[in-house]
């Protein structure tokens, strides 16, 4: 099996980065294949680049949010939405000072839509001369793949997604076929957002692995300009395709600062050291009934988490039993029947559900994968109905001295 | 070789208003391959011809309101091999069990001008209160694609595949943004059992609960939240009371309003 560490090397100024905030840390760089300045005409020309030979994928503005989705040009793209969150609030507004800036925050929906379809046909079998015949469905997307825009948290998001659906021992074919040829490129915060927190979990404001080319947004007056730096060879022969000027030596100093000044103001925080362990030692803390008594199960942490993956099966026939399809969905382990085996559920009680999640982004998924499964994007904060916040939930739990004796239980306890 | 004999169909009426059975005739391209493998015995909104029972498949709509209705729903049921209820009038009551949070006498005396011919129920109750009840289709109306998947697997005699989580999952399935927290619009979305495939709620609106509430549904919390946010207790019940008053989650939440 490839180890998840394999696609998440030893990267140590994003380890650093994450763990020592504050303007002052200067954290080392990785070092750029190519840089261009961008400016904004710069812009439309790489995305027909991209658009001849790749479905461009970015954030775009519908019902009033940002979401992603496919465009054709540039003038697509959600420049100059500014995206206020807060918990069980969402509120995107243009205001005219930030015209022809990204997008700020995550995007309402998060990427793995496109990776990882919410809902998708995996076979289908026909009865032909009384054999059934069995029809694959999924040969992945007719063009690669191009994600424009992508915030360093939701590229960290990609990364773990890697770990369990292409990297693992079962890759996952639809999603390897998506991801095979796939281009990036990321756009480094220099606005987080007031739900924030990926200072916290070590994947940003600072674009990590993953990206092609990665760009970070200037100030100063006059027109807009990026720093468009180049990660991979890819990367490199887009930027040279390009022919954008050449960034000014200063450059690279000038957007290593303004991300570090957006390290200093994230949302929220949360102390990860030993965190795995800290929560595990909990299994049986109060909190986690006070959270049930708030949570709606409705399972909305879980769609808008960039990194939750889960998914059932429904099988589907024809009224004549001549045809019958496989449909894969996405699940979410707050719905009862998630944890439904024979004789009934396992994790009947809110708290039950509420925990196996947190428990499993924040703990074992290091278990499993090597990393945290929460990237501090914040989405599941912002999007919860009634505003539970995991950062708080989780230090609630965590900041508890631990009891002495065994506390994790190994049986399910709904 | 003859062909063995289709099971036989019967669509029922009690206090309703047609749209369920409607989904049926609504079928439109499934509808021959339906009359192709079930004898429709007894179904007057498409056809005259009444076939006497027993039926193989009874999908019944409406609710209880009369004491006649409540003898009548024993024969049908003595009648019939598999009892399904369609939609929610039949499943909890319907938007005519507001009834059950008043006089109902009330109510005869200022409609009708001889309320003396009015013989009526004081509360509308689902069919499941009266006989027992082998499968529910909620909604308001049921949805076309799960009466489909109900009848396929009755004829494969298969468990129908059909959700019991919430209409959150459905929502961000078909990548709506969340009304609620963008907008701020009060949606049961959370506490509503899925099956509509969220259309209010995709086309701007909060959802108003027509599947009934899911199983288990935190209703004191979002409550609890629609309170902070400022609503007044009034609008909270009025919330709860439409489609499904009277399922039993959506009524003690309403009722706990309503002082």
């Amino acid at each position: 099996m490839a180890r998840p560490e394999i696609f998440f090397p030893a990267v140590s100024w994003i380890r650093l980065g994450g763990l020592m905030p504050g303007p002052g840390a200067i954290a080392p760089r990785p070092a750029a294949l190519a840089a261009a300045l961008l400016a904004q005409a710069d812009l439309e020309r790489l995305i027909q680049l991209l658009a001849r030979d790749h479905r461009v994928i970015a954030p775009v503005v519908r019902d009033g949010a940002v979401v992603c989705d496919e465009i054709r040009t540039a003038g697509e793209i959600a420049f100059g939405a500014v995206t206020e969150q807060a918990p069980a609030r969402y509120r995107m507004t243009m205001p005219g000072d930030h015209a022809a800036r990204w997008p700020t925050g995550p995007p309402a929906t998060p990427w793995k839509r496109v990776l990882h379809p919410s809902e998708l046909t995996i076979w289908r079998a026909v009865r032909r001369d009384g054999r059934l015949v069995f029809e694959p469905i999924d040969s992945g997307p007719p063009r690669r793949l191009a994600l424009v825009g992508v915030r360093p948290c939701d590229l960290a998001a990609i990364g773990r997604l890697d770990a369990p659906l292409r990297d693992g021992p079962w890759p996952d074919a639809a999603y390897a076929a998506r991801r095979r040829g796939m281009f990036v490129l990321a756009v480094q915060c220099t606005e987080p957002c007031g739900t924030c927190f990926c200072a916290s979990m070590g994947t940003g404001p600072d674009a990590g692995p993953g990206a092609d080319l990665v760009l970070t947004e200037l100030d100063g007056a006059g027109p807009a300009r990026s720093l468009l730096e180049a990660r991979t060879t890819a990367g490199a022969a887009m930027v040279v395709a390009l022919g954008a000027a050449e960034a000014p030596e200063d450059a690279a100093d000038e957007a290593h600062l303004a991300v570090d000044r957006a390290r200093a103001r994230m949302g929220r925080a949360l102390d990860t050291s030993q965190l795995p362990a800290r929560l595990l030692a909990h299994f049986e803390h109060p909190r986690w009934e006070t959270v049930a008594k708030k949570c709606l199960t409705c399972g909305n942490c879980t769609f808008a988490c960039p990194t939750c993956f889960c998914t059932t099966v429904e099988d589907r026939l024809d009224l004549a039993g001549e045809t019958a399809a496989r449909l894969r969905r996405w699940d979410t382990c707050f719905s009862v029947d998630f944890s439904y085996m024979h004789g009934g559920s396992v994790r009947l009680s809110p708290r039950s559900r509420y925990r196996q999640w947190l428990t499993h982004k924040l703990a074992t998924w290091h278990e499993q994968f090597g990393t945290s499964g929460c990237v501090g994007c914040g989405r599941c904060i912002t999007w919860c109905p009634v505003g539970i916040d995991i950062t708080l939930e989780a230090a609630a739990v965590a900041d508890t001295a631990p009891r002495t004796g065994p506390t994790r239980r190994t049986g399910a306890h709904p | 070789m003859a062909r063995p004999q289709k099971p036989r169909l019967a669509v029922w009426k009690f206090a309703s208003c047609d749209g369920c059975q409607l989904s049926l005739l609504d079928c439109e391209d499934e509808l021959l391959a339906v009359a192709d493998r079930l004898e429709i015995a007894n179904f007057l909104e498409a056809s005259r011809a009444v076939g006497r029972g027993p039926y193989d498949l009874s999908l019944v709509e409406g609710s209880i309101t009369t004491p006649h209705d409540a003898e009548r729903i024993h024969a049908i049921r003595r009648a019939s091999k598999v009892l399904v209820t369609i939609g929610a009038c039949a499943t909890s009551g319907g938007i005519q069990a507001l009834r059950n949070f008043v006089n109902v006498r009330d109510y005869v005396s200022a409609v009708y001008p001889t309320p003396q011919y009015i013989s009526t129920l004081n509360k509308s109750t689902p069919i499941a209160d009266h006989v027992f009840v082998d499968f529910e289709l909620r909604g308001c109306p049921i949805s076309k694609t799960q009466l489909l998947e109900l009848v396929t697997a009755f004829l494969h005699k298969q468990k129908p595949a059909m959700p019991t989580y919430g209409v959150c999952v459905e929502c961000k399935r078909r990548g709506v943004v969340c009304v609620a927290v963008a907008e701020g619009l009060p949606c049961l979305g959370p506490v509503t059992q899925a099956g509509c495939g969220a259309i209010c709620p995709a086309f701007g609106r909060g959802c108003y609960g027509c599947f009934g509430p899911k199983p288990l549904p935190n209703t004191a919390a979002l409550a609890a939240h629609w309170s902070e946010a400022g609503r007044r207790r009034g609008d909270i019940v009025r919330a709860f009371r439409t489609y499904n008053a009277a399922a039993e989650a959506f009524r003690r939440e309403s009722e706990a309003h309503d002082t």
